[in-house]
């Protein structure tokens, strides 16, 4: 998959893929058909604000400004992760920004 | 009584939750044991949702609704609300057959997660007599239909062996049109109703490479598009599989009547203790029932597993197997090609009969 994700679309998690909390299986992890996978601190912080409503723009916006880190890499991270996410069908990218 | 496992003892993620073990269909792999539990000795709805409160206190994060065909229950909505009450994350395993859009509708509401469906080929005629049912077919296209207009998640489960292997490209073809993120290509498991129709079942050699590397291509071909997730055929293998990920390990199932097994096949191995869920908490079955403890962890193991270096990944291979072939369920999985008794299952994979199925039926 190509790294180059449009700064407009606003990912979102889809129907039956949920971030939670867990104590006994040592914090945070993504629910999905059959599947758990360990989310670790960072792409935590990334998940929570795939809502559908921000778009990757401001999502990285955000995160440079609460990590004081540069945009750069931040968009490198997030790309990154979403891409790999979306590859395995545990995030919408939703192109076609906020309607539907 | 302590209610939580020790930091020593992992906990558990998933519950596989046999409501029943009724099914309309008769597919000769079934994964249920030989003895069906019968309808009269089932766990009522308010059992389950105590078993799927204990569950989520464990720490299992999800619950599979299966069975037999789990929809034989009329409570199965109640059942499936109380999963998610419990907090935990709610997969059906269904045949499809059963399901009125109406049902699965009060379903979603309830809160299910995702469903899966099973397809036994590509085509009408085969996969109604690979089922043993007519009509099955179209009503499983029928119901993933549904699945993907309720925006629910689907996956179809594929069922691999001698009479569809060759086409499993059309069946995951068929999962992309149904809209399906996901397909399970599963290679028959030889327990239960499956054992007792081996050599029906069994693909040849060939057939077997050319499938695995199919996979392959597929899952590069298809990438993005549909995830493929495969259960490799172990009798043509050189290491066994981790079943379950390790006897105790990560998951446990509940029988319809109340027993609690390590794995859907435990009870093929003579002499182990399984505690019911009507006398004992689920913690105290995870962490002290005999069978559980049974072959936990590497305490158990004997040579070649007990000095190899993948014993913390394979863990011996699956106890069910390693005792069905070689009469020792703490001997290596023979499928190993470092068991003594690896000979024993070259020479099972190279038996194929083209015979009547027994089909799966209740006495």
């Amino acid at each position: 998959m190509d790294n180059g994700l449009d700064l407009d679309i606003r990912p979102r998690l889809p129907r039956g893929v949920r971030l939670v909390h867990n104590e006994a299986h040592g914090g945070w992890v993504l629910l999905a058909p059959e599947r758990v996978f360990k989310a670790d601190a960072i792409a935590v912080e990334i998940i929570k604000r795939c809502t559908g409503e921000a778009s990757l723009r401001e999502i990285v916006e955000d995160l440079s400004k609460t990590y004081s880190a540069p945009r750069e890499r931040i968009t490198t991270d997030v790309t990154v992760l979403l891409s790999g996410l979306a590859e395995k069908k545990l995030l919408e990218l939703n192109p076609q920004s906020k309607e539907g | 009584m302590a209610s939580t496992p020790p930091a020593s003892m992992p906990a558990p993620l998933g519950l596989l939750a046999e409501l029943t073990h009724r099914c309309p269909l008769g597919c000769p792999y079934c994964s249920n044991p030989l003895a069906l539990d019968a309808p009269q000795t089932e766990l009522d709805a308010a059992t389950w949702g105590r078993v799927f409160r204990e569950a989520a206190a464990l720490g299992i994060l999800q619950v599979h609704l299966s069975g037999g065909e789990p929809a034989a229950r009329r409570d199965l909505v109640e059942i499936t609300a109380a999963a998610r009450a419990a907090g935990l994350y709610s997969n059906l395993i269904t045949s499809a057959v059963g399901i009125t859009p109406g049902r699965l509708a009060a379903l979603a509401q309830a809160g299910l997660d995702h469903v899966q469906i099973s397809i036994q080929d590509s085509f009408a005629q085969s996969a109604d007599r690979i089922a043993g049912y007519d009509g099955a077919f179209a009503r499983k296209l029928a119901l993933a239909a549904e699945v993907v207009r309720l925006k629910l998640p689907l996956t179809v489960n594929a069922v691999m062996h001698r009479a569809n292997i060759e086409r499993i490209g059309d069946m995951v073809e068929l999962a992309l049109k149904l809209g399906a993120a996901r397909v399970e290509i599963a290679h028959v498991q030889y327990h239960g109703w499956a054992a007792a129709n081996r050599s029906v079942l069994m693909p040849t050699r060939a057939q077997v490479e050319r499938a695995t590397a199919l996979v392959e291509e597929l899952r590069v071909r298809h990438r993005g598009r549909i995830v493929i997730d495969a259960v490799v055929p172990d009798y043509h293998a050189k290491y066994p599989k981790p079943c379950a990920g390790g006897w105790a390990r990560r998951s446990l199932n509940v029988t319809p009547a109340g027993k609690v097994l390590p794995c859907h096949a435990a009870e093929s191995i003579p002499g182990l203790e399984f505690w019911n869920v009507r006398d004992h908490s689920l913690a105290d079955i995870w962490m002290n029932s005999p069978a559980f403890n049974a072959f936990r962890g590497t305490a158990w193991m004997k040579e070649p597993c007990v000095s190899c270096p993948r014993r913390e990944q394979d863990f011996g291979g699956c106890r069910c197997q390693a005792f069905a072939l070689t009469g020792d369920a703490a001997a290596a999985d023979p499928v190993c090609h470092l068991s003594p008794a690896h000979a024993v299952v070259a020479a099972l994979a190279s038996v194929c009969e083209d015979q009547a199925y027994r089909y799966r039926q209740m006495r």
